[in-house]
């Protein structure tokens, strides 16, 4: 008989990590707590850095969950699991009970609520929005207006917000928005080319390939303009348009700039179905409240407990392209454990090696 | 005359603690400003002294304040007290109906039992003998609980004990050692010449039945006459200076001396007047959150007491009040710590030459919303469409941008520069003609109703939008939101602003109540008062202070204040809410005409 | 000695090395946080006083750091110690106590204490 795997969240994760364990010969369970695999991806019209669509990257999911045949359960909810001979006992709503010889973790992300860092005005003023409702309307080819249906003269963006900053809780970096925020801004360009973009950041991580080559055109070919300076507040002008306060760091002042709309780049969170998960099935938690793989380097699909592993941005924030080789990495990680590889005593001896 | 030398000791002891408190008060009094020493005269005569007399017997004596926030404590600290007073007082009867003078050595009632043997001749003598082994026996009780708590302070439901000094090391455990020895010599005596009572006379007759008595019963009359001795030496240079202290500090007190900003004669009379009980190591946050068991009042004033304050411990304390609330000796402990931050701060003049000349707008009320609140939004945004909708006449005094109140830097010992700022923020004030000022955040608050002299009144945001609702200027919807409010320290224990916040939510929504609120409220951990604390620290306090609250699930954590709102919001699955946001929330939307706002209406100008 | 009011030898480049660190030093013993600025600038931009006046709290502690202290004194003067930078700061530098440990710095310095 073919062994069992359960993989939780239908997000890119666990979709690809899905249609590889299938691949791979298991019989693969995937639980999905919406009515439809995708996750944000489905919320994501292009994609830094190419600008191809989202739904090419679905499609190309879809296709391979299809082939594999996997199991897929919608509307899910875990109630409880329990660990028995060799693997676990899950209880769903609607009282489904699944045996598994493993599970992947694949909870994936929140993004931040940036109604929280209230000086940015974020649920107060109309005219401040946050990147996913901007790419909302992208997606539904709305017209980028300001509140009052006018055309924005002048845009900002504002980095990290939700991330990298104490007073929040997030002290990491969520690694996506500023390559997101450079995508959106040469997006603002095409739909509104007579607007004028600034980005306000604290630093620009371009670290992934073609990364930096779109941040160089988003200057050169669509003239968006960067500001190094963190947005300390944002209040309402009398016409509506959000004047904000900056610190210009490279000229070395203070800044006042209006703006007619305020797009906020807000970054990861672990998701709630992360926590609830987690809770659940026992596993430990970093020190981000993501979950906390075994090691950083060798282990990082693995949890503390034997037989559960993870994959996707529920250990991190990760980009599409992490992501999906994550899953794979998780779908191999998981053939090398079902196969009889004691991975947990690989954990001891790289804990040795490492002390030594 | 009745004499011994084992009585030297004590004797001697005694006129040495006479001698030094005299001379230590008669310091004080000398010190005192030439209207406090009137004011001091003429209480002596007046029936100020009885009250104050009152409030000895309750707060020295019986230890009232203490009872209130730990009965154990209190009957520890009130069997000591009130037993040993008493056991002077009977003694002093009794040897006076005995002898039949007025005057006696000071040593005879004390040693009453060495010294008379035949108690046939004194009338009640049994009476006597009972009530005077009784006392005896209630002071014993204090003195075993006293021994307890210091080994095992858990039991009083304290998480601390205070630490000792050498001072205090030789003044407690010869007070320690006092009334057992008192104890064992009378036993012992009695088991000689069957002078006890139920208590003596019983230990008494178990002793004699296997020790020498007779042989050694002066011995130990002599160690209890030593440790009176010791005890009363080591007093003046250890806590129980806090003993004449207090006594001393409640007559000042009822005489009409008032606590001043700087440290004076007051100052110092309340920094001996403390007995280390440590109340307030247990209510303070710095302690209970951070394990931080340096700071409190009861070594800072030590410190204080010693003058060897250090910078660190002075700066590191949030002047939440907590432990101020619950101070059994009533010490101003907020004052002394900011007065002793003089001594380590900076202050210049002439810094704020900078600020732009005064433009100022006529109109009935101020709103001033204050530093912290420009971050936090929704405040301002909430009192502006408030008053709006009550159309009242306001001038937004800090729209673009606040001079600072001056509360944070007199909070950090630096008059001058405040002094500064609070001229520029006053002159304007006074310019708009304004009746009322309202301010959003209680830090501010408390410097403008206090340091400012505005003449007009200053009122917290909550009030003034208590007085709208009053006055039928706010309609306000009902809700079914179930609220846990809680106090800022600055507008409660500061301000004594408890009720008006409380009234106006729960005239719309369901007020939850908490353990920890009015007096007894927590510090969010975003004080100003300190500026050592990390953040990661204020975010422990915040994180407990927050689980707390909302311990019953409540749907809203309210607050007014912006910094409290700050500091919750990010480590509350609760919505935080300010409670002018709540108003503004459930303004009525059926208000039959339109609001212009102030927006529009400057728009259309 | 004729007074230009500039000094352009001095201003040409930050002489590390020559630099009086001492005021760096003494802040970063006692405040900690200190080292953690990134010079994101949110306290430049939310400063009361930066509100009125050309004072820029972000590069002050800069140049603190890199010695460049002759002005410093001067510019301290003019914050409010309002604690708006402190509850801004991504860091959780703790700005103000920054602030008071500059200002004994220098009079340590005065004072030939350190
Ligand atoms: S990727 Fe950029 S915007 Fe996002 S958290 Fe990191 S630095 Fe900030
Ligand atoms: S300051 Fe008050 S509460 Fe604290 S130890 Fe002294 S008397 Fe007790
Ligand atoms: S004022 Fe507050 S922080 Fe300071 S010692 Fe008292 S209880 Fe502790
Ligand atoms: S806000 Fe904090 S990190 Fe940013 S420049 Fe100021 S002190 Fe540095
Ligand atoms: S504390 Fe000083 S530096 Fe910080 S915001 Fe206030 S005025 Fe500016």
């Amino acid at each position: 008989m073919n062994k069992k795997v359960v993989v939780i969240g239908g997000g890119i994760a666990g979709m690809e990590s899905s249609a590889h364990l299938a691949a791979l010969g298991y019989e693969v369970t995937l639980l999905e707590k919406t009515d439809k695999l995708g996750g944000h991806l489905l919320n994501w019209e292009k994609l830094f850095p190419t600008m191809r669509m989202g739904k090419e990257v679905v499609t190309f999911l879809n296709e391979g969950v299809e082939k594999g045949k996997v199991n897929v359960i919608y509307n899910a909810e875990i109630l409880n699991t329990k660990e028995i001979m060799n693997g676990f006992s899950i209880t769903l709503n609607n009282n489904i009970v699944l045996e598994s010889d493993a599970i992947l973790v694949t909870t994936g992300y929140d993004l931040f609520d940036a109604s929280k860092k209230e000086e940015y005005g974020f649920g107060i003023y109309d005219n401040v929005i946050t990147s996913a409702e901007l790419e909302e309307k992208f997606m539904k080819g709305e017209k980028i207006t300001t509140s009052d249906g006018k055309i924005p003269k002048r845009i900002g963006f504002v980095h990290c917000v939700g991330s990298r900053d104490e007073k929040v809780g997030n002290t990491y970096c969520s690694k996506v928005c500023c390559v997101t925020a450079v995508k959106q801004s040469i997006e603002i360009k095409e739909h509104l080319p007579e607007t004028d973009v600034y980005c306000f950041y604290m630093d620009l991580r371009m670290y992934g390939m073609h990364f930096e080559a779109l941040y160089r055109e988003s200057q050169e070919k669509w003239g968006v303009n960067f500001v190094r300076g963190r947005l300390s507040e944002a209040c309402e002008n009398m016409d509506g348009s959000i004047l904000v306060k900056v610190e210009d760091t490279l000229a070395g002042k203070p800044m006042k700039m209006s703006v007619d709309l305020l797009v906020l780049m807000v970054g990861f969170e672990p998701s709630l179905g992360t926590k609830k998960v987690g809770k659940i099935l026992n596993l430990q938690f970093g020190v981000n409240r993501f979950f906390k793989t075994q090691d950083q380097h060798t282990l990082t699909n693995v949890s503390n407990v034997k037989g559960i592993f993870f994959a996707g941005s529920c250990t991190g924030p990760k980009t599409i392209t992490n992501t999906i080789t994550d899953a794979r990495a998780a779908a191999s990680t998981i053939a090398n454990y079902l196969s009889g590889h004691d991975i947990h005593n690989r954990i001891m001896t790289s804990d040795i090696k490492a002390t030594v | 005359m009745i004499f011994d030398p084992f009585v030297l000791p004590f004797t001697i002891g005694l006129l040495i603690l006479f001698f030094i408190v005299f001379y230590k008060f008669g310091g004080w009094i000398r010190k005192f400003s030439s209207e406090d020493k009137s004011n001091l005269k003429k209480a002596l005569f007046s029936k100020n002294l009885f009250v104050a007399c009152k409030e000895i017997f309750y707060e020295s004596l019986l230890h009232r304040k203490i009872f209130r926030v730990n009965p154990k404590l209190g009957y520890m600290h009130m069997s000591l007290a009130f037993g040993w007073f008493l056991l002077i007082v009977v003694g002093n009867i009794e040897t006076r109906i005995h002898s039949g003078r007025e005057i006696n050595g000071p040593f005879y009632p004390i040693f009453f039992k060495f010294f008379e043997h035949n108690r046939s001749t004194i009338p009640f003598s049994n009476f006597f003998v009972f009530l005077m082994d009784l006392l005896l026996l209630f002071v014993m009780t204090g003195v075993v609980l006293a021994i307890f708590k210091r080994f095992y302070s858990k039991f009083f439901g304290m998480k601390s004990t205070t630490k000792l000094k050498i001072g205090d090391k030789f003044a407690l455990y010869s007070l320690w050692f006092i009334f057992p020895l008192r104890y064992l010599a009378e036993s012992l005596s009695s088991a000689v010449y069957n002078t006890g009572g139920f208590f003596t006379g019983t230990t008494g007759d178990i002793l004699g039945s296997f020790l020498p008595a007779a042989d050694i019963y002066y011995y130990f009359w002599w160690a209890y006459s030593l440790a009176l001795g010791v005890f009363f030496v080591s007093l003046p240079f250890s806590r129980y200076m806090h003993i004449p202290t207090e006594v001393v500090l409640i007559f000042i007190r009822n005489a009409g001396v008032v606590a001043s900003k700087q440290y004076n004669t007051l100052s110092e009379i309340e920094v001996n007047a403390c007995p280390r009980c440590g109340i307030c190591i247990d209510k303070c946050q710095l302690n209970t959150s951070l394990d931080n068991k340096k700071i409190q009042p009861a070594y800072f004033l030590r410190d204080v007491r010693f003058n060897q304050v250090k910078e660190e411990i002075a700066t590191d304390c949030m002047l939440c009040g907590r432990c101020e609330e619950y101070c059994p000796v009533g010490i101003k402990l907020n004052n002394i710590r900011v007065a002793k931050r003089k001594d380590f701060a900076v202050d210049y003049i002439d810094n704020y030459k900078y600020l732009p000349p005064d433009e100022v707008a006529k109109a009935d009320v101020i709103y001033f919303a204050g530093c912290m609140t420009h971050l936090t939004p929704s405040i301002k945004h909430s009192m502006t469409k408030i008053l709006d909708t009550a159309k009242v006449s306001y001038w937004f005094m800090d729209e673009d941008g606040s001079v600072c109140c001056g509360r944070p830097l007199m909070m950090n010992g630096k008059d001058k520069m405040a002094a500064e700022l609070i001229e520029n923020n006053k002159r304007k004030i006074l310019a708009s003609g304004a009746k009322i000022f309202v301010t959003s955040c209680p830090i501010c608050l408390k410097v403008f109703g206090e340091e400012y002299n505005l003449g007009i009144r200053v009122m917290h945001h909550s009030q003034y939008l208590l007085q709208l609702v009053k006055e039928n200027k706010l309609k306000l919807n009902l809700t079914d939101n179930n609220i846990v409010y809680h106090d800022p320290c600055e507008l409660g224990r500061g301000a004594g602003i408890y009720e008006e916040p409380r009234e106006l939510i729960k005239r719309f929504n369901n007020l939850v109540s908490n353990e920890f609120e009015k007096e007894n409220a927590l510090c969010c951990g975003g004080s100003l008062g300190n500026t050592k604390m990390s953040h990661d620290q204020r975010n422990i306090i915040a994180k407990d202070v927050v689980l707390q609250l909302t311990s019953d699930n409540p749907d809203i954590l309210a607050t007014a204040c912006p910094l409290c709102k700050k500091s919750f919001t990010y480590k509350s699955s609760v919505k935080v809410m300010d409670i002018a946001e709540i108003v503004a929330n459930s303004i009525s939307q059926t208000e039959p005409e339109k609001i212009i706002s102030r927006k529009e209406a400057l728009m259309n100008a | 000695m004729i007074e230009f009011g500039y000094n352009i030898a001095k201003d040409r480049q930050i002489d590390f090395d020559k630099n009086d660190k001492r005021i760096s030093t003494y802040v970063r013993e006692n405040e900690p946080s200190f080292k953690t600025c990134i010079s994101c600038g949110t306290c430049t931009a939310t400063c009361s006083a930066a509100n009125f006046t050309d004072f820029n709290f972000r590069k002050l502690q800069l140049m603190v750091r890199r010695g460049e202290t002759l002005e410093v004194k001067e510019e301290i003067k003019k914050c409010m110690l309002c604690g708006k930078c402190y509850l801004a700061c991504p860091r959780g530098v703790n700005t103000r106590n920054v602030i008071i440990q500059i200002n004994q710095a220098i009079e340590k310095i005065e004072n030939h204490d350190i």
